[in-house]
């Protein structure tokens, strides 16, 4: 996965979240749902994935500010978060298409023809495995295994399942994904969970450990409902 | 054919539509093993547990109960399921996460209870977006009808569940990777000793790891106690298990069967499980227990799916998935993905794992693409044995975990039972399937 951004200009299009002090990336709304996620955690850092993945619902993709911010709030250097965040499949610190397809091509989908497919969404598609179009509609990934292999050969689309494929209903799901006709079904690229908590900590144990007032989600609103 | 009747005890909801909901939950007995439980001592849930000598579903089979006695005493313990499931062909927690997620929760509230943890985590792999809402929904669902949280159906136990989702990485399914990831570190294993989760686990206190399949067992272990679970399967292999089969199979897909009772014939063949290799072709090989583990080929299909035979045998149950290859299976392109996959995944750590299995990625690559040489195959071995000292199974350990370790089975396999296969891809410089 080598870095291929061309313009290596300060912030904006650097992959590198230099710098420090405060930023002001998320909107209100994303702070305060960071905040939600930090305080079920007995250590911030542990929020620093499940932030990585509010950032990227909100801006499709884990931008330099995005990081700057998540570092902040957990309390570790910029550089912490990249370091951290290139580690994982699912997280792009660089920019990805609307659709990203993954198409699987680990054992059990290799004996269904999981190669064949993947070699057909090239085509379709027109991009190699690892590469976005112009457009940014799509990015084309070899997945491996997706623990889907009971529909193999299997390919996601953020993060939804489709299978078993063949070339024709490979084509008929991206005719519409274009189309829009799956809006309903495939969220947005980043959106790995529509579901948010809707509950503090409870426990008292807990709350004893991280001393009052910091672990109860949205206090006030929170609670069983 | 034996189809026991041994009855469904994780997959009892996998018919209903609705099967992930609270309402379908509690129509079908749900939460009466944690209620049951919160009446019990914790001492007599994990008692109960350890009578049914439940071994632990991801992986290396190790039995519950054992490990729950194992965690070193301390004011604060952690409660981590291992959701993370990635490892090749293995695809049965995907269906319980998705399925039944209550009844994960339930489990994990039995477990949190038996050990007394502070707090408990469920890691859901970043992949299973569905599941992940599944779960979440399921656990705010069973916050508000207080089967979680703050004093438990009045039982005085309280503990909190936080839903963690991973972002995409095979070897954070190995358990101290796992606790790293889940402090917001790279999946990066730790060296053993001295990070034992049982002794230095989450943020460095005592804390269980335990697998999703094993959590969802325990509400029916309690209902209907340990001995009941005992008294199904034989030996060390107590109760049922899920089965994941894939590959060359009229019907791929997850089954739930007694252990030990049932054969591996069974399983691929029965028309209610594999319905049998897909028409026009034969059993050439299949891989009983995940893709770290050694091959077994058609002498091997009358063997009874018991953790302790396949061991004796020289492979593993592992994770449960079964891949089967027909002879219209390439031995060597098989081994050569699964090395792929290992090439992909190898965290970096260890110089063998790390290097050794790019090493044996492209000499299995040039093999199969018929750019192989004669003493490709002497190579091949020679770096396996660079991996793993001997190739014994179980392998030799010379890296932080045993991914590394992995890396030679499939190649090994193939080489001792398609050796004719490597000899022709070489001299006639090309894939005889392809
Ligand atoms: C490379 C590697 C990957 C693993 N992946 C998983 C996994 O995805 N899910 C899982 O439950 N266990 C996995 N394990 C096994 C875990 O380390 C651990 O043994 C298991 O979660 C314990 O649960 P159990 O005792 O209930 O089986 C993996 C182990 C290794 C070495
Ligand atoms: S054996 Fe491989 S995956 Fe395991 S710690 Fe070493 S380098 Fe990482
Ligand atoms: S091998 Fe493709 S989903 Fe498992």
């Amino acid at each position: 996965m080598a870095p291929t951004t061309s313009a290596r200009g300060p912030d904006e299009h650097s992959r590198m979240p230099a710098g420090s002090g405060s930023v002001q990336h998320f909107d209100s709304e994303t702070r305060r749902k960071a905040e939600e996620l930090i305080s079920v955690y007995p250590e911030k850092r542990s929020a620093l994935l499940p932030l990585c993945h509010l950032a990227q619902s909100v801006d499709g993709w884990l931008c330099p500010d995005a990081m700057r911010e998540i570092a902040e709030l957990v309390g570790v250097l910029p550089a912490e978060v990249l370091g951290t965040a290139s580690f994982y499949d699912l997280l792009h610190t660089e920019k990805v298409g609307h659709h990203v397809v993954s198409v699987c091509t680990n054992i059990a989908c290799l004996l269904r023809g999981g190669e064949e497919l993947l070699a057909h969404a090239e085509s379709t598609l027109g991009i190699s495995p690892g590469s976005t179009d112009a457009e940014h509609a799509f990015t084309l990934e070899e997945a491996e295994c997706l623990a889907a292999c009971d529909r193999a050969p299997c390919a996601q689309v953020n993060g939804r399942f489709f299978g078993p494929l063949d070339p024709g209903t490979f084509d008929a799901l991206i005719d519409d994904l274009r189309k829009g006709a799956l809006d309903d079904v495939v969220p947005p690229h980043g959106v790995i969970s529509r579901v948010a908590r809707d509950v503090g900590l409870e426990a008292s144990s807990a709350n004893e450990r991280e001393g009052a007032g910091s672990s109860d989600i949205g206090s006030g609103s929170g609670g069983r409902g | 054919m034996t189809i026991t009747d041994a009855p469904k005890i994780v997959s009892s909801r996998f018919g209903f539509g609705d099967s992930h909901t609270l309402e379908r939950f509690l129509a079908t007995g749900g939460y009466q093993g944690l209620r049951k439980a919160l009446t019990m001592t914790p001492e007599q849930v994990a008692a109960e547990v350890d009578q049914a000598s439940l071994l632990g579903r991801g992986g290396a089979g190790f039995p519950a109960g054992r490990k729950w006695s194992m965690l070193r005493k301390a004011p604060v313990r952690y409660l981590v399921v291992n959701g993370d499931e990635s490892e090749p062909a293995t695809f049965k927690d995907h269906h319980l996460i998705e399925r039944d997620p209550h009844q994960l929760i339930e489990g994990t509230l039995i477990a949190a209870y038996a050990v007394q943890a502070s707090q408990a985590f469920i890691y859901v792999r970043g992949e299973l977006a569905l599941g992940l809402e599944r779960v979440q929904s399921a656990l705010n669902a069973a916050y508000s009808y207080g089967a979680v949280g703050r004093d438990i159906f009045g039982s005085g136990f309280s503990i909190d569940i936080v839903v963690h989702p991973g972002a995409g990485a095979y070897i954070c399914g190995e358990e101290t990777a796992l606790l790293e990831s889940l402090e917001g570190k790279r999946g990066f294993p730790r060296i053993k000793p001295p990070f034992f989760p049982a002794a230095i686990g989450l943020y460095g206190e005592p804390t269980v790891v335990n697998n999703v399949e094993t959590m969802s067992n325990l509400p029916w272990i309690i209902m209907n106690s340990g001995a009941a679970f005992a008294a199904l399967g034989e030996g060390a292999s107590t109760g049922t298990r899920l089965f994941a089969l894939s590959g060359h199979v009229r019907n791929p897909g997850v089954f739930e069967v007694e252990m030990a009772k049932t054969t591996f014939r069974d399983l691929i063949y029965a028309p209610v499980y594999g319905g049998g290799i897909r028409p026009g072709s034969d059993l050439k090989a299949f891989i009983p227990g995940g893709v770290s583990a050694p091959w077994f080929g058609p002498e091997h299909i009358d063997m009874s799916l018991s953790q302790e035979e396949v061991a004796k045998a020289g492979s593993m149950l592992g994770s449960g998935s079964v891949v089967v290859m027909s002879d219209q299976a390439c031995a060597v392109r098989a081994a050569w993905r699964i090395t792929k996959f290992f090439y992909r995944e190898s965290c970096g750590q260890c110089t063998p794992c790390r290097e050794g299995s790019g090493w044996l990625e492209k000499i299995m690559h040039r093999i199969e693409l018929g750019a192989g040489r004669d003493e490709d195959l002497e190579l091949l071995l020679d770096v396996c044995d660079n991996i793993s000292p001997g190739v014994t199974w179980p392998p030799a350990q010379t890296t932080i975990c045993v991914l590394g370790p992995s890396i030679p089975s499939s190649i090994s396999s193939a080489v001792r039972m398609f050796k004719d296969e490597f000899l022709v891809h070489v001299k006639e410089g090309g894939c005889p399937y392809a």
